[in-house]
């Protein structure tokens, strides 16, 4: 995902505003996340990113790039500035906690193992 | 979230490493012994981000240059179905061009700038595309030889250390397997056709394999930096591993087109298990590099001219959006 | 590991030119009529496709370069299959009739041959016909020719995104800049003597009742429509009047001569090839 070297800069709720010291339509178009669900029953799953001006074009050019094998049935596109992120420097600290709890899996039980539908 | 990652430009301008830095080799050392996968806002070195930055979107001007010499035949396809094809194929390298852009963003190089390099000539791009499209059959060389080298390239690429251009590069791999196959059944059409067909196919092979063979870049011991780059999980196969692999698959694949290889030096040698060929002509290969080929000015005046041709459609999009964002602001 | 890709890929189900020749090579002919109706359609969409074409690696952003190269794709598959049925009249193919026919015999209107211009001019352009052929083929679904309703299905739900592409483009050029409001309204202006052809009833379309649409009952929707986009847009209904025209009886623009000979050079080199 590209997110992570924006600053988050929205200012309206479905476009983000372009970056500061731009006038406006000389800003380059900003980014975009684009996710795709492939068949019903499946959730959006992330596809990758482009540029659009704003929210309308930008799930149409999704529509255009990430679709034309026939890839999806719906797309959401969100701006790259609004996804917040677990801060990538404490990676061992926040993701701790559930590990070594092996009794939250069911391949913990060996005794109850071979009993039919459990 | 800006200072999570630092640009290559803040790195450099911190010649004693902090304690962060270290701790940050430390894990990025530790990911790449693993084979794991690097991620945009995981510390790396400023060398790994240079190097990628500038391979990755080499990639993409790669891509988006090398629409040019099969788009010009787009109007000119001698079949409505050839037509479509090349229309698709042609649309596809643009959006492999905008996958690889969006992996070097993730770097903390904005695309406009990345465009910027190009236009300005600071960024390179393949070589090959510096050489004159002819004849219809070039479109069939193309797709058999020059999509055909790019993929023996870029199916290691799918493992890089780097998870966005590993992703990428998956896409695109996905992607193209059609084009080296259109490309072979266009040869293969030709070839089976009239005296003048075989003729223009025969000639389209000859003109386009030894450039398709630099595609690899130079030989090992003139690819210094191949080496760091093996380090790091990005390359997976040397220059000339891959160069090899790829005239043994096509020096079969040209049988089966009835037509030759212009090197009459391919053999398979038992002794190494390696395939074998004539000496390449470097000397032209670092004439293109330097912009002297056939078609480099040509192939960046179009580029800027689109570009700048562009310019007040982009310029309107964006101030329709700021005046939206300005009125739902206020609303 | 990080190889998977996220999106699966499928071919899809839908009518293809391919489908059409299948039909033809299983013994359905047309008559001369149907046929020379299907040669409006196909050609129209040929010659449009044939424009877009040059704008992909020249379109003003990359994302562009792609949508327009979806919308050329999907007219280059409206014609291939229009040409096919069209060709069965005579006993010749998408190719002979693309390739092999001379001006006079091309039955496209003067919009489609009309030149890309700059991005205005191609978006303009692109809002006339996308909304006139929107009205066609939501006619023609129910042509009593089960050909032609079954192309024009396949293509009416491609038509309904380059229409939505036309009108988002127009908008944003009408209400972006200076520059751009003028660009595209001069664009519109350039095109528009063209627009009156395209709804012009004649002798084919009443003999043909129910396999045709009738273009002069099309006018008043495309009128509207383009009336409320205009208005969105902040630009004006031009002012001009219509151009003698005369493409559905082989009368054509100049244009028209530069660009069959740009398409049809290579196979004309090479006569009785197969590629």
């Amino acid at each position: 995902m590209a997110t992570s070297d924006q600053t988050a800069m929205g200012t309206s709720d479905k476009t983000p505003a372009t970056e500061i010291g731009h006038t406006p339509e000389k800003a380059p178009w900003p980014l975009w996340e684009v996710f795709v669900r492939s068949s019903r029953g499946l959730s959006h799953v992330h596809a990758g990113s482009l540029h659009a001006p704003d929210a309308d074009m930008a799930v149409r050019n999704a529509r255009d790039l990430y679709t034309r094998r026939n890839e999806g049935v719906s797309l959401w596109v969100v701006p790259a500035s609004s996804i917040v992120a677990s801060d990538p420097d404490a990676k061992g600290e926040f993701f701790e906690s559930p590990k070594g709890k092996d009794y939250r899996h069911a391949t913990y039980y060996k005794k109850s193992e071979g009993v039919k539908h459990l | 979230m800006a200072t999570q990652t630092q640009s290559p430009r803040d790195t450099q301008l911190q010649p004693v490493p902090s304690a962060e830095d270290e701790a940050g080799q430390a894990y990025f050392d530790k990911i790449i012994a693993e084979d794991s996968r690097i991620e945009p806002a995981d510390w790396m070195p400023a060398g790994y981000r240079k190097t990628l930055t500038r391979q990755i979107s080499q990639h993409a001007h790669s891509e988006i240059i090398g629409m040019q010499p099969e788009a010009n035949f787009i109007t000119r396809a001698p079949s409505l179905k050839r037509k479509a094809i090349l229309m698709a194929k042609v649309q596809d390298e643009a959006g492999h061009g905008l996958y690889l852009y969006s992996a070097a963003e993730t770097l903390g190089t904005p695309r406009d700038e990345l465009f910027d390099q190009l236009l300005s000539g600071k960024a390179k791009y393949s070589s090959i595309f510096n050489y004159p499209a002819l004849t219809w059959a070039d479109m069939g060389a193309i797709g058999w030889l020059v999509d055909g080298a790019a993929i023996v390239n870029q199916v290691p690429l799918c493992r890089a250390s780097y998870g966005p251009y590993g992703r990428a590069m998956v896409r695109v791999c996905k992607e193209e397997s059609f084009h080296q196959r259109q490309g072979f059944e266009i040869l293969l059409e030709l070839a089976s056709g009239t005296p003048a067909q075989k003729q223009m196919a025969q000639d389209a092979v000859n003109r386009f394999y030894a450039p398709a063979l630099m595609m690899f870049g130079p030989n090992d011991d003139e690819s210094p930096n191949s080496q760091q780059s093996m380090r790091w999980n990005i390359k997976r196969f040397s220059n000339d591993e891959l160069r090899q692999r790829f005239v043994g698959m096509i020096q079969e694949q040209v049988k089966v087109l009835g037509l030759t290889l212009p090197d009459d030096k391919i053999r398979f040698n038992e002794e190494t298990g390696k395939w074998e060929y004539g000496e390449l002509d470097w000397n032209e290969f670092y004439e293109v590099l330097k912009g002297r080929g056939p078609c480099n000015a040509q192939r960046m005046e179009r580029r800027r001219e689109a570009h700048e041709n562009g310019a007040w459609v982009r310029e309107a999009a964006a101030a329709y959006a700021a005046k939206k964002a300005q009125k739902a602001q206020v609303a | 590991m990080s190889g998977e890709s996220a999106t699966r890929i499928t071919p899809g189900n839908a009518l293809r030119p391919e489908d059409v020749a299948e039909r033809v090579a299983g013994g359905v002919k047309v008559g001369e009529d149907v046929g020379e109706y299907a040669l409006r359609l196909g050609d129209d969409a040929l010659i449009l496709a044939q424009r877009l074409g040059w704008w992909i690696s020249r379109a003003p952003e990359l994302e562009e370069d792609v949508a327009l190269g979806n919308i050329a794709l999907d007219l280059l598959g409206h014609a291939r299959s229009f040409l096919t049925y069209a060709g069965s009249a005579w006993g010749k193919t998408e190719d002979d009739l693309a390739y092999w026919r001379g001006e006079p015999e091309f039955r496209s209107c003067f919009l489609v041959e009309q030149p890309n211009g700059d991005f205005g001019k191609t978006i303009a352009r692109q809002l006339v016909f996308s909304i006139f052929q929107h009205e066609l083929y939501s006619r023609l679904v129910d042509s009593a020719d089960e050909t032609i309703a079954a192309i024009s299905a396949k293509a009416l739900k491609e038509v309904d995104y380059h229409r939505d592409h036309a009108i988002q483009w127009t908008i944003r050029l009408g209400d972006g800049t200076e520059e751009s409001k003028r660009r595209i309204q001069a664009g519109l202006d350039s095109v528009w003597p063209y627009v009156a052809e395209l709804f012009q009833d004649d002798d084919l379309i009443e003999r043909l009742g129910g396999v045709a649409a009738r273009p002069s009952e099309m006018r008043e929707p495309f009128d509207a429509l383009m009336a409320q986009v205009l208005d969105e847009a902040g630009l004006e209904l031009p002012d001009v009047q219509p151009a003698m025209t005369g493409g559905r009886g082989g009368k054509h623009s100049e244009h028209l001569g530069y660009i069959l000979a740009e398409m049809q050079v290579i196979a004309r080199e090479h006569p009785g090839a197969t590629w």
